[in-house]
């Protein structure tokens, strides 16, 4: 177990300098010149268009401009975005937000996902399992930027229930509207993910052992049934909770949420490269320490997974 | 069954869902009479904006958002009168030239900083002359490019170092009274001053100028209370402002929205009192949205088609045919239609309100007539290879009055148009600056000052730093060099007037219309919103209901 939590560490290091690399190239090879950009309609004044290249280190070979950038993220320090702010201050800002979006789209996924998928997979083939298929597709078929114009209209400006966008992000209730449209369509994959196995393992050997012996109905499909079928679903949620977080853009310009999704838009878009690859990296890290935690949380629930 | 039950209510508040917005917007949210009720002079308003992209520092602003907030910071020597484009003096008593080369500024004396601190004559120079400074890496340092001196601080060779902290142009006489040295007569050079970048600094600026940029002091009719990076900018009345522009309103919340539908919808249920811009998909309905607190206001901004003299295709090309295609382009249709009226129709290269401002100075060259258009591209010898391109950039929504300008040519004409889109404002910029651009391309102007000088001689130069065309016109050039060099402003105007219409002989620019906001406010707001010149609400002025 040690060991091998040890090799997938060790594995991070070329994922996480191949990606860098990637990205700050990607950056660099946008079209147009960042620095002119910032002058707008205006034309550039060339001297200051000179003197910030030179700031930013602009005017240095790339080989050399990605070494510095290296080293300085190994001393902890991320660089500086175009106005000037630490890139480690603005991660600081919008980060907590986007996990606190992604949390709640989480938390309403897996409680809804699962119970819905559960529900539908022990009655499988009859009216209630119709419906949450009806439902799924429909959730899966509709673009999440659609339910959430529709959402925002309707709860927001509409019937007034909520304020139409998010005010303060620390205000959980707040951001169970967002959480909900994010969610949306990973609660659907759940759901169905949930269902097809749960339908398929009742009717496994084991199952039918359990009922022989007696068990009360609760005990065999809470902790026999569900344990066993949830193997699919934690891959998936695993996964997932990366996504939530790179994918919010849509869901968090929507409901102006001032989260990660909406810097890695502002940064694409100047062409801020240390803005980009930072968030980015830390994108990355989140998705591989979670691949890593889905791996182990196998062995907790299927015991004959052994790592060595 | 739990998971029935929340299944079920799922499912019918996506068909609740559904059904409002299909049969959605019947609600009229009427607030009431405008000037119902009085007024509080200590409430405060919300309004929209984003983040700043620098720190707040007077010439460190290129985008209005910045701006918006330094203005109520900050208050410089003159502004103007919007509509008449009239001097008016703010912290300046007086300023002066009998030769439009040398000036003298007079300062309202007892003016202070939030701080405490007066403000004098020095503040004023001492922040020119940082700005300026190349070192200082303002991005509006070149604003101070007339002043005598401007090369030693700023110095043009690459990788050059500034030779001097100041500027030998400008010279302090006593505490309220200051000269100005320009390298050569500028007869417009006050209009300039009314920029935020001419703004003064205090003391503790210099000492850490970083710092003063997140919590800035100035001299305006608010003062800086908070600022929650990407969220919102929070600003205050200052009791101790003593200009004309006093703020009649307690305070402004500065909020930063991402999207324009975000805003506008916070707009609608109350929780912003004023929005940028109505978004783009609710253009036909926000006059019924919002009855009388939608609002139309034209500001000092153009749109044309700039054509890239330098290409192959338009090196040789007879002014005729670029005065046929312009001719081919229906204004009144597409701005009424594709622009659902967010455009006014351009028929001259100044913008309206601008001083010298000629009604029609484009003539018959913007007015639609396909027939003529026509004869005129068959007399010039047509396009070379009867196909034009217009460059746009697709990250603002320019496709589709691009695409209606190009049905209008092609359809009046029969030359082949299409549109050529960049992925973005950069890569769009980087093919006009390495002039790659293949036939035609996008190109705005907002006014800086306004002077009609600063719409022509800025723009059609033929060494211009906004000439990205290629674009030269004897004629031009000669009159705007004379308009350059007399005393007074009014001659200097006179003479644009005059160099405005050797224009037409070789066309720079297709004009096609000249800007206006589309904006609306809350309920919570009394009276209209009165706007300035560039487009920009006088936040000062606005007034809030009492509750």
């Amino acid at each position: 177990m040690g060991r091998y939590v040890a090799r997938r560490l060790l594995q991070m290091i070329p994922v996480f300098i191949g990606t860098t690399l990637l990205i700050f190239l990607m950056v660099h090879w946008l079209p147009g010149d960042p620095i002119k950009a910032l002058w707008g309609d205006k034309v550039p004044d060339p001297a200051q268009v000179e003197a910030l290249r030179h700031k930013y280190g602009f005017d240095l070979p790339l080989w050399h401009q990605y070494w510095n950038y290296m080293t300085d993220l190994f001393q902890g320090n991320f660089g500086e975005t175009f106005g000037g702010r630490q890139v480690s201050d603005v991660m600081g800002e919008a980060f907590p937000v986007t996990i606190r979006l992604a949390v709640v789209a989480f938390v309403i996924e897996v409680v809804l996902g699962i119970t819905l998928g559960v529900f539908a997979g022990l009655k499988a083939g009859k009216a209630l399992d119709t419906a949450v298929l009806v439902f799924t597709l429909l959730v899966i078929s509709v673009p999440v930027f659609v339910l959430g114009y529709i959402f925002q209209t309707v709860f927001g400006v509409q019937l007034g229930w909520v304020t139409p966008n998010v005010r303060n992000s620390e205000d959980i209730t707040e951001l169970i509207l967002p959480g909900a449209v994010l969610g949306s369509l990973s609660l659907a994959y759940v759901a169905r993910l949930t269902r097809t196995t749960i339908s398929e393992n009742l009717r496994s050997d084991y199952m039918r052992t359990a009922l022989a012996k007696g068990l009360p109905r609760r005990r065999i499909v809470g902790v026999h049934l569900l344990r066993n079928s949830l193997i699919p679903v934690v891959t998936f949620l695993g996964t997932d909770i990366g996504a939530l977080m790179g994918g919010a853009i849509v869901t968090e310009g929507i409901f102006n949420v001032q989260g990660v999704g909406q810097q890695l838009y502002r940064a694409v878009n100047q062409g801020e490269g240390t803005t980009t690859v930072g968030i980015v990296t830390v994108l990355v890290l989140v998705f591989l320490f979670t691949s890593l935690i889905v791996d182990l949380l196998y062995a907790v629930l299927d015991p004959r997974i052994r790592y060595a | 069954m739990r998971g029935a039950r929340s299944a079920k209510w799922v499912t019918c508040a996506i068909v609740v869902a559904l059904a409002a917005t299909a049969c959605g917007g019947d609600k009229s949210d009427s607030g009431g009479g405008l000037t119902d009720g009085k007024v509080d002079p200590n409430g405060t308003i919300t309004v929209q904006t984003n983040e700043p992209q620098n720190p707040l520092q007077p010439a460190n602003a290129k985008e209005s958002q910045g701006h918006r907030v330094l203005n109520t910071l900050f208050s410089t020597l003159v502004t103007y009168e919007s509509g008449t484009a009239k001097i008016v003096n703010v912290n300046a008593e007086s300023v002066t030239s009998t030769d439009a080369q040398h000036w003298t500024v007079k300062l309202k004396p007892g003016w202070k900083f939030h701080n405490g601190e007066t403000v004098t004559a020095q503040s004023y120079v001492d922040s020119w002359n940082w700005s300026a400074n190349t070192k200082n890496n303002q991005i509006n340092s070149n604003w101070f490019s007339d002043i005598e001196g401007f090369d030693d601080v700023h110095p043009a060779e690459k990788g050059a170092e500034p030779k001097s902290d100041t500027m030998s142009g400008l010279k302090v006489v006593n505490d309220n009274e200051f000269t100005i040295s320009l390298k050569t007569k500028v007869p417009y050079f006050n209009y300039k001053l009314g920029y935020i970048v001419w703004a003064p600094l205090p003391k503790a600026f210099f000492k850490d100028p970083k710092g003063f940029g997140e919590k800035p002091v100035g001299n305006g009719p608010y003062q800086f209370d908070s600022w929650a990076h990407n969220d919102k900018i929070v600003v205050k009345k200052w009791d101790g402002y003593t200009g004309p522009n006093k703020a009649k309103n307690g305070g402004i919340t500065f909020k930063n929205y991402t999207t324009a539908d975000a805003a506008y919808n916070d707009l609608r249920s109350d929780n912003l009192d004023w929005v940028e811009q109505i978004p783009d998909t609710s253009l036909t309905s926000y006059k019924q949205d919002l009855g009388d607190r939608a609002a139309t206001v034209e500001y000092s901004a153009i749109q044309d088609v700039a054509v890239a003299y330098y290409s192959d295709q338009w090196k040789s090309i007879d002014n005729k045919v670029v005065q046929g295609l312009s001719m081919a382009v229906d204004r009144e249709t597409i701005t009424k239609n594709t622009l659902h009226g967010t455009r006014i129709p351009a028929n001259s290269f100044v913008a309206k309100g601008v001083l010298g401002y000629q009604a029609n100075s484009c003539g018959e060259a913007c007015t639609f007539n396909p027939e003529k258009a026509k004869q005129l591209i068959k007399e010039g010898g047509g396009v070379p290879g009867n196909k034009i391109f217009i460059q746009y950039n697709a990250d603002l929504n320019h496709k589709p009055w691009v695409d209606a300008v190009c049905n209008s040519i092609r359809t009046n004409t029969g030359v082949d148009c299409v549109g050529d889109s960049k992925p973005n404002f950069k890569a769009d910029l980087d093919t006009r600056e390495k002039k790659q651009v293949k036939s035609l391309y996008r190109s705005g102007w907002n006014l800086d000052y306004p002077v009609n000088a600063n719409f022509l001689r800025d723009l059609y130069g033929s060494k211009a730093d906004g000439n990205q065309g290629g674009y030269e016109n004897k004629e031009f050039d000669e009159l705007a060099a004379k308009a350059d060099n007399v005393n007074s402003l009014d001659e200097s105007v006179k003479l644009y007037q005059e160099a405005e219409k050797a224009l037409t002989k070789k066309l720079p620019v297709i004009p096609l219309w000249y800007y206006a906001v589309n904006s609306g406010q809350s309920t919570k707001v009394y009276d209209k919103i009165k706007y300035g010149q560039d487009g920009e609400p006088l936040f000062w002025a606005i007034q809030v209901k009492q509750k």
